[in-house]
């Protein structure tokens, strides 16, 4: 720490233009968080900056704001609840808290049956798909869950409903779902888990539930998708987790997580502060927080509703269509993504041997975007794909103007030599194909590690 | 012949209602349903703003330690970042070279061990309460490992610390599954004593933590003699029971007030440190810092390895996405402020609370609980509690505009009600003058309605001794008859709020 006080304009100055070579958001196509937001929005934020969330008693009506927030996700989920009732769910600051929160409930439930059943619970583990985020790892890591991954395949990169359901034993506390998966943003099917999920548990007498973490998918299915089942319709979905910060169309610190019924929240979990008199349960694992952006969701849905989510969301969609079929004319990639999902373009190289995804990549970086690269995880990390996420302010024109400047790029790229990289790659994929094909189950290629975990 | 018609206009452009002739402030605000329709900006943001205006003033609740003040330039510089999510390190290399410089500087504060342009290990949280569950993961972990290697049960892991704990620590232990041994406190030593602490430690102990800065009266724990009395414990029984400090809202005190006061890693057996950026730190709520002695204090297995398109950074923390704007905000105050400022600040916030202080002494009504080093805070009971609570003089206040919270203390000293005024950067002296003032008036407006309701109820006393019971014959009450039923009838009159645990 410096010794002496500096002038406020100065440290103002310093830090504005250190931070002027930090990236874009806007550009960060990488990020499926909020990057813009309205100004009137933003006077709003800017004015509960000072404000700390967790004094409840000192400002009730943000307090207030976030209860609304939780009744109106729980009522768009389908929660079983009356018109007035009041939901069972709490404000996080991201889908992480959010996830720890319902995994915790999940391993007491059944820490608590096992221990009235008499029957041993010091290994709980939990199935998910080989595609979820790394909150997921986090999560069995710190509260120690054993994780039971579903492996991906080429070509099939959620997790396969049946495959998770032979998984599931005994000492399973929950399979979870993803509706928007990282690496694609397809939805994985919650209503075949289900279906195939009550059938085992009434062959085995277990009580296995489901969570959705719906961290992407939750504001987007309900008004692009209506008719697809995945949420409390399915009696098997106990709890589900959305990011507030993502299509919720709130700028980054904010999650949600809502439980189906009381049952479905241990009691024991939940503190009971008593402060001066009001009495408010609460179950986070953050304590202060800013309560800007509990306010900005509230704004964001009385303000748009129904209607103008969904015009924005087919607005994503559309623009979405648009890069895909820019990048479809150029004939040298193939798409990975699904029309139905996320609005969100993964597409690969058809043609690995001068140059891979990583090298465009790092070209598209000289334009001023952000197109990250990441290979698939396990069994099909020979799959490398560039992502671009389409959020509210990605507009047409944006999407025009990056299909120019891959154009522009692979024209570069084809005029220089082939990289000595790529051409490694070539062969280790031909040796990764031979090794699928004796039945090994392929490590990992290379120790530098490319991620497949980014929200 | 009319060859024109006036057609009437019937539809009405709603975009130029002013906002409060506008439909959208008769509806009722939606509160369980997503609505259908959209509605303007404007109207969404007036909505919104006038039901906030109803919320407490932050800066005049005076039972937060939580900064409610910052300078207009950095102001502006969270404004900036409100739309950078700060876990996209790669994207955003500065924001994230800025977090880690807070956290050498941090770390260098509290003499951590480390040479003068080694990285320090530690980590940006949101809060103290994160900062705390991963510290505690640490120990819980490299505990478990010991005991494995040891070929010992590693089931039943404690934490042992003092009954004055802020509320953290109880849901890290809930939901971490380590058990919480608290040492109780006493009337008169409302913090945790050293040795009975060290008394509690036993095999299965993952560590001792002490506060630098209780929440319910400010005073800084020994961590000196806790450290000495565990390093002949350990030496005693062969164990390795190591200390943590929470710091969260000391640990920005002590270093520029305290220098002497030896508490941080200048003691071997402290292996991690937390502190609240939002607190002393001077920053907006949402910001923690947890530091940890050395690399061997964290272990790996616990630490997440992102590569972002090549760059390696580690990461170990609860929260994944989050706002950027308070790692700006909290090195914006490092470097504007300096060691100098921090001082200054601090200096300015205890002489303000002991004017607070004395102007509460003067009044003759308060014992003071607070010690005078310590946080900048006050906290106070009332040295005649027959007629009138703590609670009452709260409740009184909030017509004035201060919120000040009244608590009890935990066991075994729950008898023992407090006032706390926590005194902020931006609480000025005339703050203080003040709130001293107005404290005085409330206890006159009890002390009178007291007097009022004595008297009442006396007359009803006298009228009823007077009428006599159904025997016609006068029933007079002694003095303290007619006393007890005045307490009766004031106490009924009074509602009593049980409260414990705020930040």
């Amino acid at each position: 720490m410096p010794e002496n006080t500096i002038p406020k304009e100065a440290a103002y100055q310093i830090i504005n233009d250190e931070l002027m070579l930090d990236g874009n958001p806007r550009l960060n196509l990488a990020s499926f968080v909020t990057t813009w937001m309205e100004p009137e929005c933003d006077k709003l934020m800017m004015a509960a900056i000072n404000k700390n969330y967790v004094d409840m008693d000192e400002y009730p009506v943000t307090t207030e704001l976030q209860n609304r927030c939780v009744n109106m996700i729980a009522h768009l989920f389908n929660a079983p609840l009356g018109e007035s009732e009041a939901a069972v769910g709490v404000g996080t600051v991201g889908s992480s808290e959010a996830i720890m929160l319902a995994g915790l409930a999940f391993k007491r439930r059944w820490q608590n049956k096992r221990k009235a059943e008499g029957k041993p619970y010091d290994k709980p583990n939990i199935v998910t798909g080989a595609n979820v985020q790394v909150c997921w790892e986090k999560f069995a890591r710190y509260f120690e869950v054993e994780l039971k991954e579903v492996n991906l395949r080429e070509g099939y990169y959620v997790m396969d409903p049946e495959k998770a359901v032979e998984l599931v034993d005994e000492n399973t506390i929950c399979v979870a779902a993803i509706l928007g998966s990282t690496l694609n943003g397809e939805f994985e099917d919650v209503k075949l888990l289900n279906d195939l999920l009550i059938k085992k548990n009434s062959e085995t007498g277990w009580d296995v539930p489901i969570h959705v973490d719906a961290a992407s998918g939750g504001f987007i299915a309900p008004f692009l998708y209506p008719e697809l089942e995945w949420d409390f319709r399915l009696p098997l979905v106990k709890s589900i987790n959305v990011s507030g910060h993502k299509y919720g169309l709130v700028y980054a610190g904010i999650g949600w997580v809502i439980w189906r019924s009381k049952e479905d929240l241990p009691e024991e979990l939940i503190f009971h502060i008593n402060y001066l008199g009001t009495e408010q349960p609460t179950f986070t694992l953050n304590f202060s927080k800013g309560s800007s952006q509990v306010i900005a969701q509230y704004y964001q849905l009385i303000r748009l509703g129904f209607e103008g989510y969904k015009n924005v969301m087919e607005n994503c969609q559309e623009n979405a269509m648009v890069l895909k079929e820019g990048l479809e004319r150029t004939g040298r990639f193939t798409i990975v993504s699904k029309d139905n999902g996320i609005p969100l373009v993964a597409f690969s190289l058809k043609d690995h041997s001068r140059h891979d995804e990583f090298e465009l990549s790092h070209h598209l970086r000289q334009f001023g975007w952000i197109v990250p690269a990441y290979t698939m995880p396990a069994d099909a990390q020979h799959i490398t794909v560039l992502r671009v996420v389409i959020r509210e302010d990605f507009s047409r024109g944006l999407a025009e103007r990056l299909v120019l400047d891959i154009e522009k790029v692979l024209r570069e790229l084809d005029a220089l030599p082939p990289n000595g990289k790529s051409m490694k790659r070539s062969a280790d994929v031909a040796n990764c194909h031979a090794a699928l094909a004796n039945g090994h189950v392929a490590k990992k290629l290379e120790t530098d590690k490319k991620t497949n975990a980014i929200c | 012949m009319v060859l024109s018609k006036a057609v009437p206009s019937s539809s009405h452009d709603a975009s130029l209602d002013c906002t409060f002739a506008s439909r959208y402030v008769r509806a009722p605000l939606p509160r369980f349903k997503l609505p259908e329709e959209s509605i303007p900006k404007e109207a969404a943001y007036q909505v919104i703003n006038d039901e906030l205006m109803l919320d407490g003033n932050p800066r005049l609740n005076l039972a937060s330690f939580v900064t409610t003040w910052m300078e207009p330039e950095c102001d502006k510089l969270i404004m900036a970042a409100l739309n950078k999510n700060y876990v996209d390190m790669d994207e955003y290399p500065i924001t994230t070279e800025l977090q880690n410089r807070c956290v050498n500087m941090i770390a260098h504060l509290f003499n951590a061990p480390i040479g003068e342009e080694e990285t320090a290990v530690g980590v940006g949280t949101v809060g103290s309460s994160e900062a705390i569950m991963l510290a505690g993961l640490a120990f819980k972990r490299k505990w478990q490992n010991k005991r494995k290697a040891e070929g010992m049960p590693y089931d039943k892991p404690n934490i042992v610390t003092g009954a004055n704990v802020q509320v953290c620590w109880e849901k890290f232990a809930r939901y971490f599954e380590v058990e919480l041994k608290e040492v109780k406190l006493k009337e008169g030593y409302y913090v945790m004593d050293p040795e009975k602490a060290v008394a509690m430690v036993d095999e299965n102990t993952i560590c001792v933590a002490a506060i630098l800065g209780s929440t319910l009266t400010g005073e800084f724990e020994d961590v000196k003699k806790l450290n000495e009395l565990l390093t002949e414990k350990n030496k005693e029984t062969g164990w390795d029971v190591p200390i943590h400090v929470d710091a969260a809202s000391g640990g920005f005190i002590a270093p520029f007030l305290y220098k002497d006061l030896v508490w941080d890693f200048r003691l071997p057996l402290v292996k991690s440190i937390n502190v609240s950026g939002h607190k002393y730190g001077l920053v907006y709520a949402g910001v923690g810092w947890v530091v940890w002695r050395s690399k061997e204090d964290l272990p790996d297995e616990l630490v997440f390895h992102i590569n972002y398109l090549g760059a390696d950074q580690p990461t170990f923390t609860l929260n994944f996405s989050k706002g950027s704007s308070q790692i700006i905000a909290q090195y914006y105050q490092f470097i504007r402020l300096g060691f100098e400022g921090y001082k200054n600040i601090i200096e300015n916030c205890m002489e303000n609370a002991k004017v607070l202080r004395q102007g509460l002494e003067q009044t003759g009504k308060f014992n003071i609980v607070s010690k005078e080093v310590g946080v900048p805070l006050v906290a106070f009971a009332l040295k005649d509690r027959t007629y009138y609570t703590v609670f009452d003089i709260s409740e009184n206040l909030r017509r004035f505009g201060w919120i000040v919270p009244a608590y009890t203390m935990p066991a075994d000293a729950q008898h023992i009600a407090v006032l706390r005024v926590v005194v902020r950067e931006d609480f000025s002296r005339s703050l203080a003058e003040r709130l001293v003032s107005d404290i005085h008036k409330v206890v006159q407006e009890l002390d009178e309605q007291v007097k009022h309701v004595t008297k009442v109820v006396t007359t009803q006393v006298d009228i009823t001794a007077r009428g006599g019971g159904t025997d016609g014959a006068l029933v007079h009450k002694s003095e303290q008859e007619i006393a007890e039923e005045v307490i009766t009838y004031w106490k009924k009159l009074v509602s009593r709020k049980k409260t414990s645990g705020v930040c």
